[in-house]
């Protein structure tokens, strides 16, 4: 009974999780966006205490419930051993091991020392929801490195899973690990009746934790992801899930720190060819016009910034990137397609704005609404435009004004803000753009609609601490 | 080989095999050409060019809108199988005009329609071409041009060879690129000795820019005229970029000048129109469709020799040649109904676009064409989103966006028009395009923006 209550709740929340995900209308996550906004490591570095003490107090209360039932790596995981304990003779497959504490909280250790220091790259790679959210956005916006972490993911993830269930959440999983500490007190726990048990040994090998020992009638409740698997399965009626009380525990707490800058490296090479190639097109010949079919329009480059840009409502690239778990939900809700996984070391497999795809639509929220990690904070529309992420700026040499002698001020026709005005530069020249830094919010509109190709003669620098108006 | 299928059919038809019959055998045994026999029984109307005797069938096949797609490179071919078996449907049914240029579809349709025709004798069908020496006004460049045409349509003469588009911008721009080149005198040679057998040009433009032309006619004395022609041209062109149908048939009918048709049926608009149109056609003659009372209304004027339709798909060809053969002509009674109806299209705010792609490739990469086509649909069906107390106004607005982002891709969507209005004078229309796509890009904005 309690097993089947366990799969059917942890098959809503894997479903929902995947299918917001995969949506491609942008709307299911009005309904389903509790189911990310409820994920541990999410809400610890968004300082959701809400959602931790919920968890926390699940955990002393029922045990790791979270894991076979709201974390959606931990669900796939069991959905795979479950597939692998279909064969023949590999029914009662597990044998009780010991738990490997050098690696578990060592793990754990290395775990909250990176949060601590800010090494984003270990933590997003452990983070068990984001790995899986990973997984999917890799099948939605399929991208070689994306793919390449996500396939490795799922890879590791399923060997583990095949051979002995829920090895990577018992020795790996920083969130396995801390529940641990709160789970090992639960108050209701299974328990084996000795009076009972049978020594049969069923329970032992049906428990894809390894952590029931039957010859000590003992159970690691630090292990044990109370998937209940044990109870149903015990033909004696000996082991039970009730009340057992035990003492408090501790609690974690992490403390987010990161260091963002970008060097000006390949800018110059690349406005340097942005030049040459506009040079070329330039030049006016007698070619017979032929009608029909499309130009072929050069790819934008992201352009070197000053500054990274972060989503509006992140307050800062600071706060952004400190908190962020690189699940990678608002990459694969984004519609405009500004944000994009980084491979960039320092934020690896973050997501990473830009506007050569699309610019950040001043109707659109969706970041902000489904960030299950508070690294985007919920906004308005209206507050939206209060924010300022970025400035633009106008490299003169690119614009189509000088290179084209071109009138065409689609930044300024296109800034939301009204920010960019069109002005004389040199008498008998088409204006060109500037910007008013007090009104220019950083949205892009100027950046991905300006026809220089492939860098951007107006491009947005981030900010480093957003403003608000 | 036409003579071969024609007499098949007799010979079928005395049997006294049913049409169902008929097309089961032409389903099954026939190579090709006669895939669709059960669609037609009748004769190709014919018209005769007085200065010639030439029997012109009044269907030509404009080789403009043949379908594209893409080669092993990604690069956009013409589909010459595809054409192949157009042509010979068209052939098979008596269609012996064929009308391209160097400019259509990329710079392939002369070939492409060389490959298809040179498989029949020279003599069982017409060809058209142009002079389409847009961007390119030396005698050099334009003679280049010329002799091109010949290797690829894989002959020594042309039937009927067109000055393309000329009217607009008037005589200066009609000496630019045919006088001061000295071209002019050159082609009135190339008449002379036989391989242009009649010379004419297609018009776009202003009534002033077709008088000053035609006050030409005593100089280079005008074959034929090519002319865009169709029941809201008629009288509803816009009198600031065109001119109406009514007025250029009648100047050139008082000279006796034969006339050739484009845009028969405005890039297929009229064939696709308002439902209060279509539903007093449909009220009127139950089985007529919608095209085919364009087609009919142009083909009523006795001095037009053929009406060019820009057929992409077999379908578009079985219908028309329907159309075409056995043909009846409207009477009076039935051109006052197309005046009507014209009145009633006119009262909508379609923008002028026949998709005929002149305006392409844009240089910013704006689809141009399928950004119009769009609209017009939307117009058509309907479906504008007006403002938010409209009924159904979210339906109608999702309606939009969806479609939208559907039919053209992202960087090829009106807002990436800069307004550099190099488009503006391959318009055979004059439509303001920059304008046009910025008052659209603006509209877009503020459905996204739901501030409509």
């Amino acid at each position: 009974m309690l097993r089947k209550i366990r799969i059917i709740l942890a098959a809503v929340f894997f479903i929902a999780i995947t299918v917001m995900f995969l949506d491609p209308t942008g709307s299911i996550y009005k309904c389903f966006g509790w189911t990310a906004k409820l994920q541990f490591l999410p809400a610890v570095l968004g300082l959701n205490l809400i959602v931790i003490i919920i968890t926390v107090i699940a955990a002393l209360l029922f045990g790791r419930v979270y894991c076979s039932v709201i974390c959606p790596l931990g669900v796939l995981q069991d959905i795979i051993s479950n597939i692998s304990g279909r064969r023949k003779g590999k029914k009662n497959r597990f044998t009780s091991s010991k738990e490997i504490k050098w690696l578990r909280y060592g793990v754990w250790a290395l775990f909250v020392a990176a949060i601590i220091f800010g090494v984003q790259a270990f933590v997003s790679i452990l983070a068990p929801y984001s790995a899986y959210g990973r997984i999917i956005n890799a099948m939605k916006h399929p991208a070689l490195p994306t793919v390449i972490v996500a396939a490795v993911t799922l890879v590791v993830i399923a060997v583990l899973a095949w051979r002995n269930g829920r090895t990577y959440c018992n020795t790996i999983c920083p969130v396995g690990t801390t529940l641990s500490f709160f789970s090992r007190f639960a108050m209701f726990r299974p328990v084996i009746d000795t009076e009972k048990c049978k020594d049969c040994k069923v329970c032992e090998k049906r428990c894809k934790a390894s952590c029931i020992d039957i010859a000590e009638h003992k159970v690691d409740y630090t292990r044990c992801v109370a998937c209940f698997n044990c109870i149903d399965n015990c033909k004696f009626d000996a082991v039970h899930y009730r009340f057992a009380w035990g003492k408090c525990g501790k609690k974690t707490v992490a403390a987010p720190a990161a260091d963002d800058t970008a060097d000006t490296g390949r800018r110059a090479f690349m406005t340097g060819a942005a030049l040459a190639i506009g040079a070329a097109a330039l030049k006016a010949q007698e070619v017979p016009k032929r009608d029909g079919g499309f130009a072929e329009i050069l790819p934008k480059v992201n352009p070197e910034r000053t500054e990274l840009l972060t989503p509006f409502g992140s307050k800062s690239v600071k706060d952004f990137y400190s908190r962020c778990t690189a699940c990678q939900l608002c990459v694969s809700q984004c519609p405009n397609n500004v944000l994009k996984p980084s491979t960039d070391l320092m934020h690896f497999m973050q997501p990473y704005m830009t506007y050569t795809d699309g610019y950040c639509r001043p109707e659109c929220t969706i970041c902000s609404q489904v960030c299950p990690a508070g690294a985007i904070e919920p906004l308005t529309k209206e507050e939206k435009t209060s924010f300022h992420i970025g400035v633009a700026v106008l490299d003169r040499r690119l614009c189509v004004a000088h290179t084209d002698h071109i009138d065409c001020g689609n930044c300024a026709r296109h800034c939301p803000t009204g920010a960019i005005t069109m002005v004389t530069h040199h008498e008998g020249l088409p204006l060109i753009p500037t910007v008013d830094e007090a009104k220019c919010i950083g949205c892009g509109a100027c950046e991905n609609l300006c026809p220089a190709r492939p860098v951007s003669a107006i491009y947005v620098n981030g900010l480093s601490v957003h403003r608000q108006d | 080989m036409e003579n071969n299928n024609i007499s098949r059919r007799d010979f079928l038809k005395d049997v006294g095999i049913g049409t169902v019959a008929l097309g089961a055998a032409a389903a099954g045994c026939s190579p090709k050409g006669s895939r669709k026999d059960d669609s037609q029984a009748g004769k190709m109307e014919l018209r005769t060019n007085p200065a010639t005797g030439d029997k012109v069938s009044l269907l030509g096949y404009g080789c403009m809108r043949w379908r594209m797609k893409r080669d092993e490179n990604g690069r956009q071919v013409i589909d010459q199988d595809n054409v192949n078996e157009l042509v010979d449907y068209a052939m098979a049914h008596g269609v012996n005009y064929y009308d391209t240029s160097p400019a259509y579809l990329q710079g392939q349709s002369e070939e492409a329609a060389g490959i298809a025709l040179s498989r029949y004798p020279r003599k069982d069908y017409y060809i058209a071409t142009k002079l389409s020496n847009f961007g390119v006004f030396s005698r050099e460049g334009t003679q280049e041009m010329y002799y091109k045409s010949f290797e690829q349509l894989r002959t020594d003469y042309f039937d009927y060879y067109l000055l393309h588009a000329i009217g607009r911008g008037g005589i200066p721009a009609f000496n630019e690129r045919y006088v001061d080149n000295d071209i002019m005198s050159f082609l009135l040679a190339e008449r002379e000795a036989g391989r242009i057998r009649q010379l004419g040009f297609s018009f776009h433009g202003m009534q002033s820019d077709f008088d000053d032309l035609m006050k030409l006619y005593d100089k280079y004395h005008w074959d034929f005229v090519q002319i865009e022609m169709n029941y809201m041209d008629w009288k509803h062109a816009d009198p600031r970029q065109n001119t109406n149908a009514a007025y250029l048939y009648e100047e050139l009918d008082k000279r006796e000048i034969p006339i050739t048709v484009m845009e028969p049926l405005l890039g297929g608009r009229l064939a696709r129109v308002p439902e209060n149109v279509s539903n007093l056609m449909k009220t009127r003659d139950p089985d007529a469709t919608v095209a085919s009372w364009a087609f009919r209304f142009v083909g009523s004027h006795p001095r037009v020799l053929t009406a060019l339709s820009g057929m992409t798909y077999m379908e578009n060809l079985v219908e028309n040649v329907n159309t075409f053969s056995d043909f009846k002509p409207m009477n009076e009674e039935e051109l006052e109904f197309m005046d009507q109806l014209a009145g009633l299209m006119a009262e909508y705010p379609m923008i002028n676009c026949n998709n005929c792609q002149y305006c392409m490739p844009c240089p910013y990469g704006v689809d141009i064409p399928g950004i119009f086509m769009h609209y017009n649909s939307i117009v058509t069906e309907g479906k504008m989103p007006l403002n938010k107390e409209q009924r159904e106004f979210r339906k109608l607005r999702r309606n939009y966006l969806t479609t939208y982002s559907k039919a053209i891709e992202s960087l090829r969507q009106a807002d990436h028009c800069i307004g550099c209005h190099q488009c503006i004078e391959h318009c055979p229309q004059s439509i303001s395009i920059p304008e046009e796509l910025q008052r659209i890009d603006q509209y877009i904005e503020k459905l996204k923006q739901d501030t409509l």
